[in-house]
């Protein structure tokens, strides 16, 4: 497998009055091509650090991320990112937040007719084709999540990072959301970096899930391998006795080897 | 919408028998919170309940508590008039206010003026250095928001001279300027200048991090964060800054135009003074609130109409 995100012994250290206050310490992790991983943790593990380290919004103090080769050194539109909090711009449409994003990555090459035709595409995937001209603040919580993903896919990124994007969701719609990005993940084959402390939402949406211990400095504790077959279907893995197994393993390291003191 | 089932909770207590009774309900403060309760208390009547809900719109309400309010303050007025003193009663104001406004635009040299004129004159006065607060105060009030170095430079400054009174100012204007117009005009300026930098600046501050996320990831340029960032969402805040301006700038002209004279409804309010036709000068208090808080709530429309949540 091609190393196509390489996370190469990151270290993320905070300096504080008490003295250094160590976030991650030295996390190795390689994702392929077209790869789902989940970052599974307690919260206050760092997963969330780690992300935005991948997204250039945090620099490592030690260490180097490579993405298709290169070195990140900073934010930028190669990497799509969907944000606990959707992060949309309530005084532009729907429509206009994708359009921004999609202005900004092909607007230099591409006629005004073509950016256009992009952002209506997004949109359609997600299914929000209707609510275009929607602002932020009439739509639901889970449509403005799915306008979030809509933005961070519009602008063909090398890899999806999304930070707990169904975290405020109500579970009926995490449902649906869950299902859907699965089918847009397999319809564009993304390579996908998920955090969430959902271990359902891990085990079902993931390749791979990578399980880190608590902090502070807070390392990854094992890499579980998520073989069921795709497409997976939600009903049916309530019954699956290998689907179970691995929600097992999952709960055994986050409750047991890792046991959060509250 | 989210909110519609907890409304219905709180909707108008229903009328007990045929009594004929009017019950209203809690009324919300917020006229668009009346306006849906009192939609939904129509609704809920024609679905064919088997009691009868009614009420009165809340508009209709609040008009006879104003209405009331008037009321009560004329009849206070009317008898602190008859206790002696010089005080005319509403009954002599309303006289004189009827004369008065049948001719407001008239002109008879520059110290005989219409009620019309003398307003627009100090509404013309207020507009430009008002105008002139705008153009300096909103894109100072960016940078100092936007930029540590300048905001750690101005603060200071702004903080000690805006507790200043801006006719403290207006010597200084006459220095300037040597005249009395532009004096005046210079003193609504200065007056304007601090809410509209101190409003502006803090919107910036505040555009939500998470706004700036969105920027950084997606490597937006400069003027689009300007634009699409920036911009709309310190908007509020500068509305909030106009408002306060206007506000602050209707007060300082009518004390600015006292000492410069001309045509103004200040320069009335003295000159009717010294006439002794207190009637006027009541006349004039009614016509400046009147004016103001059209002022207030033309801002308040106009602030609602950028409001995004």
């Amino acid at each position: 497998m091609e190393n196509y995100l390489d996370v190469q012994a990151v270290g993320m250290r905070f300096g504080s009055r008490k003295g250094e206050f160590v976030a991650l310490d030295s996390i190795d992790l390689r994702v392929a091509k077209g790869e789902f991983v989940t970052l599974i943790g307690h919260s206050g593990c760092g997963k969330s650090t780690l992300l935005n380290i991948i997204a250039g919004l945090n620099r490592p103090t030690e260490g180097v991320v490579l993405l298709a080769d290169r070195e990140i050194d900073g934010p930028g539109p190669d990497r799509g990112v969907v944000f606990q909090n959707h992060s949309l711009l309530p005084w532009l449409t729907c429509y206009e937040n994708v359009y921004l994003a999609v202005e900004r990555v092909f607007g230099a090459k591409e006629p005004k007719s073509r950016l256009a035709e992009r952002s209506h595409a997004a949109l359609e995937m997600v299914g929000l084709a209707h609510a275009e001209q929607k602002r932020p603040g009439e739509i639901s919580g889970g449509m403005k999540q799915r306008v979030g993903i809509a933005r961070a896919l519009s602008i063909e990124p090398k890899v999806l990072l999304l930070d707990e994007p169904f975290g405020a969701l109500d579970a009926l719609t995490r449902a649906t959301l869950q299902d859907e990005l699965m089918r847009i993940v397999a319809s564009t084959e993304a390579t996908v970096v998920m955090v969430t402390h959902d271990v359902d939402e891990a085990v079902l949406l993931s390749d791979r899930v990578v399980m880190m211990t608590n902090g502070p400095a807070a390392r990854i504790g094992a890499i579980l391998a998520i073989d069921l077959p795709r497409p997976r279907d939600r009903l049916a893995m309530v019954t699956n006795a290998r689907y179970i197994h691995l929600r097992n393993c999952v709960m055994e390291f986050l409750y047991r080897r890792h046991a959060k003191v509250a | 919408m989210s909110a519609t089932p907890l409304k219905r909770k709180m909707l108008p207590v229903e009328v007990s028998g045929a009594s004929g009774t009017v019950a209203t309900g809690p009324s919300p403060a917020h006229p668009a919170a009346a306006e849906l309760s009192d939609r939904l208390a129509r609704r809920t009547a024609t679905e064919g309940r088997p009691y009868r809900r009614v009420s009165a719109p809340e508009w209709v309400i609040s008009s006879i508590y104003a209405v009331l309010g008037m009321v009560l303050f004329v009849l206070a007025w009317g008898a602190i008039a008859r206790m002696g003193g010089r005080i005319p009663d509403p009954a002599a104001v309303w006289k004189a206010a009827v004369v008065i406004f049948s001719d407001p635009f008239y002109s008879k040299g520059p110290n005989d003026q219409g009620i019309g004129w003398n307003v627009l004159s100090s509404l013309r006065r207020v507009a430009l250095g008002f105008g002139a607060a705008a153009a300096v105060g909103i894109p100072l009030g960016f940078l100092i928001g936007r930029f540590s170095v300048i905001s750690g430079m101005a603060a200071p400054i702004v903080a000690m001279l805006r507790p200043v009174s801006p006719l403290a100012w207006l010597p200084i204007g006459l220095l300037l300027f040597k005249a009395a117009n532009p004096a005046a005009i210079w003193a609504i300026f200065i007056c304007s200048l601090w809410p509209m930098i101190i409003n502006t600046a803090l919107g910036v501050r505040q555009v939500p991090q998470d706004y700036l996320n969105v920027a950084r990831v997606l490597n937006l340029s400069e003027w689009k964060i300007f634009t699409k960032i920036l911009l709309p969402s310190a908007l509020p805040f500068m509305i909030t800054g106009v408002r306060l301006s206007i506000g602050v700038a209707w007060l300082v002209i009518v004390a600015a135009e006292m000492l410069t004279g001309g045509v103004g409804i200040g320069f009335w309010v003295w000159d009717e003074w010294n006439n002794l036709k207190v009637e006027h000068i009541i006349i004039a208090i009614f016509t400046i609130g009147i004016v103001g808080l059209i002022l207030e709530q033309t801002l308040v429309m106009v602030a609602k109409r950028f409001t995004y949540n």
